[in-house]
């Protein structure tokens, strides 16, 4: 019995979660196989077998499981699972939407956004926006769990050639239709994977000052995030937020600016390696979790910290 | 049509919670309480519907000890016509909520069920899911738009790239994001009016659903602390930190 694990993925590429995921799911067993659903999809399926510590890929190729639709991915998913012990999927929107689901379909509880790996059916999560950590365990006789892939190193991409087996008589359910998606185009290292990602609040005051912020992130080859009130506000897209309620990071450096440091906003970045917080307010909270810490007003000490790094050392 | 809406009772989102001595939890004793935010939109929208004569009725349901009356009170007050609470000491978890939830939806048949994309207390981000799959219903989670067209509605979904948009065949379960709606605050008159409207209480037992918890926790402890409150004089010194101290950059 060994662990089945639902990889994200473009149809062409691998999205970098599946890879902590693939780690998490070693810590569990040495059996590992990873499902890639889609359709038009054998490039995702063909980039999984090369993983290594995969021992097979399962390809279930469809017009139906185009685009993630939770309803037919689920039930694929809740087929295949009986044969394995553990089903894992990645803690990003495509893996909180379709996993509950599938465990549902077997009358099987889920334990969400694991950290920790204690033993097969032990687990830790965080709770309370991080603010306290829970050791669950899981008496199912298939343990369903979504994995936070800060919390696990990404495994090798390249060298292991597992086999690919295509899994065929999915159906489809027909309860949605895909229309379209917006997807925000960058040049920039995604979020969640950056090793550097600056981050501005409502401080910012504008879109327009955001500028000042990709200025910094592309001199340090960085990522853009926000708070919510950044994004609320309309500064910048949804997908910028960073926060219990948006994405998790922890890359080497985090850099908040006009950002107060709510708990909310503290739970998706406070794993971060090194933090630096500029902020006008000397009591703003984000200072308490902060490595380094600069008051002043952003408007001066962004254009500063450019020029700073243009300098010759 | 109808629409159900499932309220969660939770610590305020303003409370800064504390791990008990004993390792068994957090504190919730003299804490206070609120209706989930996620919940708050849910019933916003769902009023909204109301009053744009697209739903008939919306039940406000709520699951746990008898105080979730209170939060139930405050959807009635948001605009809910009738509430239902399943009451219960017994510790709910996700899969237990959506059989409950499940089974008051197969007696109402409403056309919609509105749960938050998660609970801020335990994160799961679970529920919504595992009814629409309990129910065979489409689903859309994360929602920050929506619009009932027919026997279809049309949703925008917060995703990782970006946003989505599905058109679901009705009835469906929706779960929402924080850009859905900016929930209105309840008025003393509507207030007074909440305390007139009915709530049904029944238990599991009556909904047949058996709500003992799959999963045990074994211990509740506190992350390890940052160090933090260093401060630099400059931008100057700040890089030069960064460079030669946490070699970072
Ligand atoms: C259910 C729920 C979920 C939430 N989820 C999230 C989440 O996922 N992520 C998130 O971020 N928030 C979330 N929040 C919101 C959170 O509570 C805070 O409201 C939000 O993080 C505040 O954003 P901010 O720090 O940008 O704004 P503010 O708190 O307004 O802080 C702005 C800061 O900018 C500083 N500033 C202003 N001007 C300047 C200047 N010129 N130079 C330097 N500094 C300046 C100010 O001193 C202040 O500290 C959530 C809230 C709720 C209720
Ligand atoms: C003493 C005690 C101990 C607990 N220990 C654990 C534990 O060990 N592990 C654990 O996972 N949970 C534990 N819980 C929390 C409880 O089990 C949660 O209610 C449950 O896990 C649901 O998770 P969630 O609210 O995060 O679900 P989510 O899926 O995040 O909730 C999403 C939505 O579902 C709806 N919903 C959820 N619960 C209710 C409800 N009760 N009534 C109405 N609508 C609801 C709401 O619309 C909510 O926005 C404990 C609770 C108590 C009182």
């Amino acid at each position: 019995m060994g662990v089945l694990v639902l990889g994200e993925h473009d149809n062409n590429s691998l999205k970098p979660a599946t890879l902590n995921t693939v780690t998490a799911a070693c810590a569990i067993s040495p059996d590992v196989t990873l499902l890639i659903a889609g359709s038009g999809c054998r490039a995702a399926a063909e980039a999984a077998a090369k993983i290594v510590g995969i021992a097979r890929v399962l390809l279930a190729d469809a017009a139906h499981l185009a685009h993630g639709l939770p309803e037919n991915l689920a039930a694929v998913i809740a087929k295949l699972a009986p044969g394995f012990s553990h089903v894992l999927a990645p803690a990003t929107t495509f893996g909180k939407n379709v996993t509950p689901r599938a465990a549902a379909l077997l009358d099987t509880a889920q334990v969400s956004d694991v950290i920790a790996i204690e033993s097969p059916d032990t687990f830790v999560r965080p709770i309370y926006a991080g603010n306290a950590r829970a050791t669950v365990k899981s008496a199912e006789a298939i343990k369903f769990l979504t994995v936070r892939a800060t919390a696990f190193a990404a495994a090798a991409a390249v060298g292991g050639q597992a086999p690919i087996e295509v899994v065929g008589d999915t159906v489809d359910l027909g309860l949605t239709r895909f229309m379209r998606q917006e997807l925000s185009k960058s040049e920039r290292p995604e979020l969640t994977a950056a090793r550097i990602v600056i981050s501005g609040g409502r401080g910012m005051q504008s879109g327009e000052n955001f500028k000042l912020i990709e200025q910094l992130a592309d001199k340090l080859g960085a990522a853009v995030g926000a708070s919510r009130a950044a994004v609320d506000a309309g500064f910048v897209p949804n997908d910028y937020q960073v926060g219990q309620t948006g994405k998790i990071v922890a890359p080497d450096l985090y850099v908040a600016v006009g950002i107060s440091g709510a708990i909310q906003h503290l739970a998706g970045m406070k794993d971060s390696k090194v933090i630096v917080a500029i902020n006008k307010d000397g009591e703003a909270p984000i200072f308490q979790i902060a490595d380094y810490g600069l008051v002043g007003d952003l408007f001066k000490a962004l254009p500063e910290f450019i020029a700073e790094l243009d300098k010759p050392r | 049509m109808k629409i159900l809406v499932a309220v969660k009772r939770v610590i305020d989102f303003n409370v800064k919670v504390r791990v008990k001595a004993d390792r068994s939890g957090v504190e919730t004793a003299n804490v206070k309480m609120s209706m989930n935010p996620f919940d708050e939109i849910a019933v916003e929208e769902a009023v909204r519907l109301k009053e744009k004569g697209v739903a008939a009725e919306v039940i406000a349901v709520s699951m746990g000890p008898q105080s979730c009356q209170e939060t139930i009170r405050t959807a009635l007050a948001l605009g809910a016509d009738r509430g239902i609470h399943v009451n219960t000491d017994i510790e709910l978890q996700p899969l237990a909520v959506a059989k409950l939830l499940a089974s008051i939806i197969k007696r109402e048949q409403p056309s919609l069920a509105i749960l938050g994309k998660q609970a801020i207390d335990d994160d799961c981000n679970q529920t919504g899911q595992m009814l629409a799959g309990l129910l065979g219903w489409a689903q859309g989670t994360f929602i920050s738009k929506l619009a009932i067209e027919g026997a279809e509605a049309e949703i925008t979904r917060e995703v990782d790239g970006g946003l989505e948009v599905l058109r679901l065949n009705l009835p469906a379960v929706l779960t929402t994001d924080l850009r859905l709606n900016e929930p209105r605050y309840a008025t003393l008159p509507n207030i007074m009016k909440a305390k007139k409207k009915p709530i049904e209480t029944l238990s599991p037992a009556d909904l047949g659903v058996d709500a003992s918890p799959r999963l045990s926790t074994l211990k509740v402890d506190e992350p390890p602390k940052r160090q933090g409150g260093k401060m630099v004089q400059s931008t100057a010194e700040l890089v030069e930190k960064l460079r030669s101290e946490a070699k970072v950059i």
